[in-house]
């Protein structure tokens, strides 16, 4: 009783940790990355005993100092409660919603068996996207509660958007559900670990020699499904190009004007977490979670006949450390859009979400339907 | 024993977001509680195993519904902000009705002795999509009809302009 309590909560500190300092690196590998792209240097002013270490020094220590040690300032006619526990609404949800993720499989040891993953519901999925649709206090709260034109501009923006874009998320899940037939994560991750080739019916050899080989990841039976999920999870997550509720260069910094020091970095922390928890969404349900191809509880099995057994330690760190290089993959793709594309207008943002990505998802959900019925 | 106090705890917090969305006067505090309170019956019924319906519960009422609350809250004029008082004779009449109501039918029954064991997959997705596309079909079709009504009528007030 005592372990079983002890194990989850090894298990949650560890997914809270790595989640928070993810999202720290990811605000140095940001500014680095954009600064690759724009052939600049980028950060690299701070350094601890003449030690600058490519600026990550500098995000990771100075830059929360420096929050921390600024002033508080609540405007005189906002709302201090609210505008006291917007930034934690914010934050909260991007947290919490890693507990249904996996990242491996089960870790055995002696005769008791650790499943990799913080809660495994049986309504995972579920659960995340009810965590999802609680983020949207975080900016609406905060923008009301300072009592600013442009933050309730942000706000309402944001709430209208986030509104939007969760229906077109909910929609691109709904074939990859289909296709696993769970709203487990865990098994949903299992699931990935076939072959293409042992889903196809014996009739279809040509296909079967064609891409029978590859393993049967979300990203390959539901492409459209992947490009709707992205497109939504970057607009969930108010980055560019979907920044309209920011929009610096129209409505100051939308939401978070008012907001400042350690406010201001829990809004800032949590926009980078969401960027982790939406990369662990994408490698959970598309790129197939922890799953190395060909790689089994036992050791590699390779479909041309090799075999190479792996101690099962091996295995379960080669599992955690696929999940963790995708969910680094997954991240790495979101900052680079980000500095690629320009910000969209407010219109094209809510014709994209309505009039396109909800069609597509609608006809995505209907297509594969279809062909999972036919082939029964 | 566990499970007790646990009630208790979220049936107190319970009561007391349920109260401040009644006494509060500043409307958003009120919108800010009933969503406490959503979120407060949604654990309810993850400590009595029913974790679907606590979830919908947070992604319908919670993430959906009061979120369109509190979009409009926030068009409002601040002068509308301030709840006015004048039905509070009306509504305690209505509140002890409900609570006599209540008392009066719970009296007369005896609590059962033991919690009665659900079966395995009660309550799960499966079950619950089975019963809707089998048994409850007809009610099913005719509530996505009306929302298609809403969804014409919203059009249709939309397109009309000034």
């Amino acid at each position: 009783m005592i372990v079983d309590i002890g194990i989850i909560a090894v298990k949650a500190f560890l997914v809270l940790f790595m989640v928070l300092n993810l999202a720290g690196v990811l605000g140095w590998i940001e500014r680095k990355g954009s600064a690759l792209i724009q052939d600049r240097i980028g950060a690299n002013r701070a350094s601890v005993f003449g030690f600058a270490g490519m600026g990550l020094v500098n995000t990771l220590l100075a830059d929360p100092l420096k929050f921390l040690s600024k002033e508080d300032f609540v405007p005189p006619y906002g709302d201090r409660f609210l505008h006291t526990l917007a930034p934690c609404m914010a934050l909260f949800p991007a947290l919490v919603t890693f507990a249904v993720i996996p990242f491996g499989d089960v870790l055995v040891i002696g005769d008791r068996v650790i499943n990799l993953q913080v809660a495994n519901l049986n309504i995972g999925i579920l659960y995340i996207f009810a965590m999802a649709s609680l983020s949207v206090y975080g900016i609406v709260i905060g923008a009301w509660a300072s009592n600013n034109k442009f933050s309730l501009l942000g706000g309402v923006r944001g709430s209208a958007q986030m509104i939007s874009y969760e229906v077109a998320l909910g929609l691109s899940v709904i074939g990859v559900l289909l296709v696993y037939g769970t709203l487990e994560p865990q098994q949903i991750a299992r699931s990935q670990g076939n072959l293409i080739g042992d889903l196809l019916p014996e009739s279809a050899s040509f296909l079967k020699r064609f891409i029978g080989w590859l393993p049967a990841w979300g990203v390959f039976l539901q492409p459209l499904g992947f490009l709707l999920f992205f497109t939504a999870a970057v607009a969930e997550t108010k980055r560019i190009p979907f920044d309209t509720p920011e929009g610096e260069s129209e409505i100051v910094a939308g939401y978070h004007v008012e907001y400042s020091g350690g406010k201001f970095l829990m809004f800032f922390a949590g926009e980078f977490a969401e960027i982790v928890t939406a990369a662990g969404l994408m490698t959970t349900l598309f790129f197939g979670g922890w799953q190395v191809p060909y790689l089994m509880r036992d050791g590699f099995h390779f479909p041309w006949g090799v075999t190479w057994l792996l101690p099962h330690l091996a295995v379960v760190l080669l599992q955690v450390g696929s999940f963790t290089f995708k969910v680094l993959f997954c991240c790495w793709l979101q900052i680079l859009l980000r500095w690629t594309v320009p910000r969209f207008r407010y219109d094209q943002v809510m014709r994209l979400g309505w009039k396109m990505l909800l069609p597509l998802a609608l006809a995505n959900v209907m297509v594969t339907a279809i062909v999972i019925f036919a082939a029964q | 024993m566990m499970s007790l106090a646990l009630f208790y705890i979220l049936a107190g917090l319970l009561v007391v977001a349920a109260l401040t969305v009644v006494l509060q006067r500043n409307v958003v505090y009120c919108a800010m509680a009933l969503i406490a309170a959503l979120f407060l019956i949604a654990l309810l019924f993850l400590t009595l195993h029913a974790p679907l319906i606590g979830v919908l519960q947070v992604l319908i009422y919670a993430g959906a519904i009061m979120v369109l609350f509190l979009f409009v809250i926030m068009l409002l004029s601040p002068s509308a902000m301030e709840q006015r008082r004048g039905w509070w004779s009306l509504g305690g009449v209505a509140a002890l009705l409900l609570g006599a109501t209540l008392i009066a039918l719970m009296a007369g029954r005896e609590p059962p002795e033991g919690p009665v064991p659900a079966i395995e997959l009660f309550g799960s997705p499966e079950m619950v999509g089975k019963s809707l596309f089998t048994d409850f079909i007809l009610p099913f079709e005719i509530v996505s009809v009306l929302l298609l009504v809403a969804i014409i009528g919203a059009v249709v007030l939309a397109k009309r302009g000034p």
